[in-house]
């Protein structure tokens, strides 16, 4: 195929926009249309109840704790992965493609059952006080195992694609290990880094199915914005679900804007 | 001086290395020359301590360096590839080795410059590498080896990803560079023209061994082995014997020793005259022997394709 014809050219443009419309565009497009329908008073009323600035800072203090541990937990495991002269790597690649693999709800019971009040630590947490179901610490243990392979997903390949030739010429020129993995590595994989931590953001505002079941969904403690989505949809509380819906936009779009200005230096 | 003492290396099953005993003079340029897979890199990176020997040492200057990491052997090691700092400028990529090192910022700042100077750089200091050329790029990478003072400079087939008119500049380059600057250089080649050209001394290396060690000249005039001879120029094969083509004399009358043979092709190219013949004695499909003589005798002989001649060593070096 040495030339595409200016027909099929416009008609294969045509389908990607129509099918990108309809999945992507029109919905997105509808919420925030039905989002001010009535005018940003009302938007800024819905937003700003106690119940949403509690779910808000929620999501947020989760994705704060998520989104760094997962991104150095996902570096080093696309180090081990690609770098490493280790025995087991299939098995190591299959963990850390799990939770890609199992449903989020899935990952909520099977939390439930380990440190549930009837799971296997259960009762031990229980007499020490510490609660992690139907609170913080297991929303961020849901949170932080759904969003795992991302960072190390999309940094693996970058990692094997640069080679291995910079980082010895690193160590030749005196560099140690931790030198060369700041000065060359870090900088040769930042936009890897950089891609996998945005969708590890997003899916960490995002997550609803884990987090769901070990929440217990109790308003102004154990609320995300996800789930306040959800209570005020079948509430019937529909300019208040759309209201948050666009706040959760919002946020996506702004880490997404955030990462792209972060380094604009070009160097190919 | 370098000093490689009974040195195995083994990948799995395969013996990359054989048992390699090698001395390599202070301040000399030494080419490891053979084809691929003959082990020359890897030697190279033992010696560089990018790979560990299964068995045997290395010595740097009187120091055993075999357990030592690559940062504390003080060598420059040149890549085929590059491997230039792509995020880095070109000021940056050469001064890396002085930062990690935390020299001040004004001696880097001059260090710089100067090696920008001598590798024929200067103005290119806020450049990417993606904005250099190749041959731009190897010099680069050459600065930036040179700029931690190495007391050995190794360069792994430095030239191997260039085009034949810039490797043969930077050979020639690079040979003034060393006569300059006289660091302990080890250059990785399967390219024997450029061994001979840039070298004080070749080691010519055959399945993980080293076949012979020598001066270029001893290399050529006086190879150990068919397999050196045959590396290190043209032959051509004259019944069991392996002969330069230069040292073929051709005759219209029988001689003593000498093997008939018919013409094929007559080459001029200026000075020299190549000789295409097919032996008498050779089957169907044989390669021709290709003899190489000069214009006043090719004149003398009068030779057209289809004459029959007599061919024979010249009798100096047979």
């Amino acid at each position: 195929m040495l030339e595409q014809s200016r027909s099929t050219r416009i008609t294969l443009r045509c389908v990607a926009l129509a099918y990108l419309a309809l999945l992507l565009g029109i919905p997105v497009g509808l919420v925030l249309y039905r989002t001010f329908e009535h005018g940003v008073g009302a938007v800024w009323d819905s937003v700003t109840t106690p119940a949403a600035i509690h779910a808000f800072s929620l999501t947020l203090e989760i994705a704060a704790i998520a989104v760094p541990l997962n991104t150095v937990l996902g570096i080093l495991t696309a180090l081990v992965l690609v770098r490493g002269r280790i025995r087991g790597k299939a098995i190591l690649e299959a963990i850390v493609d799990l939770p890609f693999a199992i449903s989020p709800v899935v990952v909520g019971l099977a939390l439930i059952l380990v440190y549930g009040r009837i799971g296997w630590f259960g009762p031990w947490l229980a007499d020490h006080g510490i609660a992690i179901i139907f609170s913080l610490p297991g929303m961020v243990l849901a949170t932080v195992f759904v969003s795992l392979p991302f960072v190390a997903r999309e940094v693996s390949p970058v990692l094997r694609e640069i080679g291995d030739e910079q980082e010895q010429a690193a160590a030749t020129l005196g560099a140690s290990s931790w030198q060369t993995f700041w000065r060359v590595t870090l900088p040769a994989i930042r936009w890897g880094v950089a891609y996998g931590v945005v969708l590890t953001v997003a899916r960490c505002i995002g997550e609803f199915g884990a987090v769901s079941v070990v929440s217990g969904k109790i308003a102004g403690q154990t609320e995300t914005l996800t789930l306040l989505v959800e209570k005020r949809f079948t509430n019937f509380d529909l300019a208040g679900a759309y209201a948050a819906s666009a706040l959760l936009a919002i946020i996506a779009l702004a880490t997404l804007l955030a990462m792209t200005r972060l380094n604009p230096r070009k160097d190919h | 001086m370098i000093t490689v003492e009974n040195v195995d290396k083994h990948y799995g099953d395969f013996h990359a290395l054989k048992g390699i005993d090698l001395e390599i003079e202070s301040g000399s340029l030494t080419a490891l020359l053979g084809p691929s897979g003959s082990g020359k890199s890897t030697l190279l990176r033992v010696i560089a301590g990018l790979e560990i020997p299964t068995s045997g040492r290395v010595i740097l200057d009187g120091k055993d360096v075999t357990n030592l990491a690559p940062q504390q052997r003080g060598i420059g090691f040149v890549f085929q590839h590059y491997a230039a700092f792509k995020h880095m400028t070109v000021r940056d990529n050469v001064a890396f080795g002085l930062k990690v090192r935390k020299k001040p910022k004004t001696e880097i700042k001059d260090k710089v410059d100067e090696l920008l100077r001598v590798v024929g750089l200067d103005g290119y200091q806020q450049r990417y590498p993606s904005q250099l050329s190749g041959g731009q790029r190897q010099r680069m990478a050459l600065a930036r080896a040179l700029a931690i003072e190495p007391a050995v400079l190794l360069l792994d087939e430095p030239f191997g990803a260039l085009d034949a008119k810039v490797r043969a500049e930077l050979r020639t380059w690079l040979r003034r560079l060393h006569d300059e600057v006289h660091v302990t250089t080890v250059l990785v080649t399967h390219d024997q023209e450029e061994a001979l050209d840039v070298a004080d001394t070749i080691a010519v290396m055959d399945a993980g061994q080293i076949a012979q060690t020598g001066g270029p000249r001893e290399l050529y005039d006086a190879p150990v082995s068919d397999f050196v001879m045959s590396f290190l120029g043209p032959v051509a094969r004259l019944g069991e014997a392996l002969v330069r083509p230069h040292d073929l004399e051709l005759s219209v009358d029988a001689r003593d020793g000498a093997l008939e043979a018919q013409v094929v092709r007559v080459v001029h190219l200026g000075f020299e005259v190549r000789v295409e013949l097919l032996l008498a004695q050779a089957g169907e499909g044989a390669e021709p022997v290709v003899a190489q003589i000069t214009r006043a005798e090719e004149q003398a002989l009068e030779l057209s394709a289809g004459d029959i001649v007599w061919v024979r060593p010249v009798l100096a070096a047979a």
